[in-house]
């Protein structure tokens, strides 16, 4: 990107401007060192052999050739990663708003139940995770219990390859309370003039919520989308805490494979190479998203095209 | 509503059979209303029920015996409340030492994200200098870069300057800015009027004063915000204890709570697993009660003006 920089002519816009970067100078230089510096060195890494130790050798693209055709371990990561967002993200989305609906209407106690709805998703850690182990349970944990009541068999959750991935999205989806408020403010911010006027023209319930509501909550919804997305992909301390990847590889998400590359292979080159594969990934589709969205995002106050 | 009853008693002068019909429709609405809030109500509280019961099932097992941890069907609570078991977790591991450990980790970093994002949201807020916007921009892209990309490369920035199995490489990235953050303060400093600092450009204030004594006051809520935002990310982190530190005493509780773990496969010491979950978690929960109108500031700030 070429910076054009064309420095102001009075003296005093010019001093602003030099207090200016001054103000901003430690963030440019965290920028280089801490992130275009290491992003450039991890691309370079990744055509390279390097093993934590020696002089990194350049071999080309062989670290891709051997991610794309010869490693069972990219496609099981890839496998579950994918299957994990497709099966948290909408779910995440759809519930959120539906909850935040619910609360948005003059309910008596709502701060109660926000604070309750949304305790899930600031908790986070290892605790929790170390937590929803011990639900999953298959012999001793709650959610079996529960589920008994009901007549079901007990469930290895975390231990049979058919279940792991649903053990996976019910525990992300305790945490739906952070959609909910963000859709919640959203919800908010609509002028209620909007359906004011709808009900004098007669518009219902579902009417309003069709072309006011949905309309009006886009720019919310693109942004719990896109934010949920880079967040889904980068799956990994609950994986590394419940189920280190297992059972047979079902949640051996791409977070797990590069940390046990990296840190435990010591195979910095390749962990190099399936980070860059990651951020591939989440980047082409954060920019599809964008793309989209001129679509069926709906800006209030931005000019329609004719 | 009221409206409604004024337009009754209007009608009733004139044409009482409409009214009372207008009445009946009232009284049908209402009893509609009643069936519509007690569904919500009854929604909203199954859903707090089934998002609560895991912390119910955390505390409960906490104050369980290992014999009462291991029976079918299970024991929802505990005959005999075994408050040992939290003691207990000192004794087995150095628990207190963990927790002051995160605390380090905590503030140190807390502060750091303070003073460098402020910095820089204040001159992306209220300093013009060419490149702005570009730059701007810049920082918001990398919200989207995975950590994965340049973990790699951080452990052996960190690696060769010798700060591995320090504090070194939590805190001191940190005085460098956050892009959230950054985008957080910033957001607040453009909405504060420019009469103030004109004001005090003509006082002859310098303009780190103004940002010091001035903007920085008045950015109350938003350091708030960012302080406990900070607080919680360090607290939970478990990723960057498990690469960067390597002796037990250095450990933060994420990290230990981990080590217990792995050192009490299976249900082994179920209880005191979950005092010691409980005692990890107890920081968040109070402070999110106490601070629950600001967690939803900050969401709201970002989330809807996006």
């Amino acid at each position: 990107m070429a910076l054009r920089i064309r420095m102001p002519k009075t003296k005093m816009a010019r001093r602003e401007a030099m207090e200016g970067y001054l103000f901003i100078l430690p963030w440019i230089l965290g920028f280089l060192i801490f992130r275009l510096g290491p992003m450039l060195y991890s691309l370079f890494l990744s055509f390279t052999d390097y093993a934590a130790r020696g002089a990194p050798q350049f071999i080309g693209l062989e670290n891709y050739t051997y991610m794309f055709t010869k490693d069972p371990r990219f496609l099981d990561s890839l496998r579950s990663t994918l299957a994990f967002v497709v099966g948290y993200l909408p779910l995440n989305l759809a519930l959120g708003l539906a909850i935040a609906l619910l609360m948005n209407q003059r309910v008596r106690g709502i701060t109660g139940f926000r604070a309750i709805y949304y305790l899930p998703a600031v908790t986070s850690g290892v605790a929790v995770a170390i937590l929803w182990q011990f639900v999953f349970h298959k012999q001793w944990g709650i959610l079996n219990a529960i589920l008994s009541v009901f007549g079901a068999q007990p469930i290895g959750w975390l231990v049979d390859p058919k279940w792991v991935m649903v053990a996976f999205v019910i525990m992300s989806i305790w945490g739906v309370g952070g959609s909910m408020i963000i859709y919640l403010a959203g919800l908010q911010s609509i002028p209620t003039e909007l359906y004011e006027s709808a009900s004098i023209d007669g518009a219902n319930g579902v009417r309003k919520f069709w072309h006011i509501t949905l309309p009006m909550l886009t720019p919310t919804i693109f942004f719990v989308l896109i934010t949920g997305l880079i967040a889904a992909f980068q799956i990994f301390e609950s994986a590394y805490i419940m189920t280190g990847g297992g059972p047979n590889y079902a949640t051996y998400f791409f977070g797990l494979n590069i940390y046990f590359t990296a840190f435990q292979s010591l195979r910095f080159a390749y962990a190099s190479t399936l980070a860059w594969m990651l951020f591939a990934i989440i980047a082409a589709l954060t920019i599809f998203v964008f793309t989209t969205s001129r679509r069926w995002v709906f800006y209030a106050g931005a000019r329609e095209d004719a | 509503m009221p409206r409604e009853d004024v337009m009754a008693t209007e009608t009733q002068l004139y044409t009482p059979s409409t009214a009372a019909a207008r009445r009946t429709s009232g009284l049908r609405l209402s009893r509609r209303r009643v069936i519509h809030t007690s569904l919500t109500y009854a929604l909203l509280l199954f859903g707090s029920v089934l998002l609560m019961v895991p912390f119910f099932w955390m505390l409960s097992t906490s104050l369980k015996t290992l014999a009462e941890v291991q029976t079918w069907p299970i024991v929802w609570i505990p005959s005999n409340a075994v408050w040992e078991n939290y003691p207990a977790v000192f004794q087995k591991t150095p628990f207190a030492r963990y927790i002051m450990n995160s605390l380090v980790i905590a503030i140190g970093g807390i502060i750091g994200t303070l003073i460098g994002s402020s910095l820089a949201g204040f001159g992306f807020a209220r300093l013009r200098f060419p490149g702005r916007n570009v730059l701007f921009f810049l920082n918001l892209t990398t919200l989207m870069l995975p950590a994965w990309v340049v973990i790699v490369p951080h452990f052996m920035m960190f690696s060769a300057v010798g700060w591995l199995d320090t504090y070194l490489p939590f805190i001191v990235p940190a005085f460098f800015g956050n892009a959230f953050y950054i985008f957080l303060f910033r957001q607040w400093f453009m909405g504060v009027p420019g009469e103030l600092e004109d004001a005090a450009r003509i006082d002859g204030c310098s303009t780190f004063r103004i940002f010091a004594q001035i903007f920085m006051p008045l950015a109350k809520p938003v350091i708030a915000t960012v302080a406990i935002f900070a607080f919680f990310y360090y607290w939970n982190d478990l990723l960057y204890p498990l690469v960067y530190l390597q002796s037990q005493m250095k450990f933060p509780v994420s990290l230990g709570l981990r080590m217990f773990q792995t050192a009490n496969a299976g249900v082994v010491d179920m209880p005191k697993m979950m005092a010691a979950s409980m005692m990890a978690l107890l920081p968040c929960v109070v402070i999110f009660f106490f601070a629950q109108r600001l967690f939803v500031q900050g969401v709201v700030m970002t989330g809807v003006e996006k």
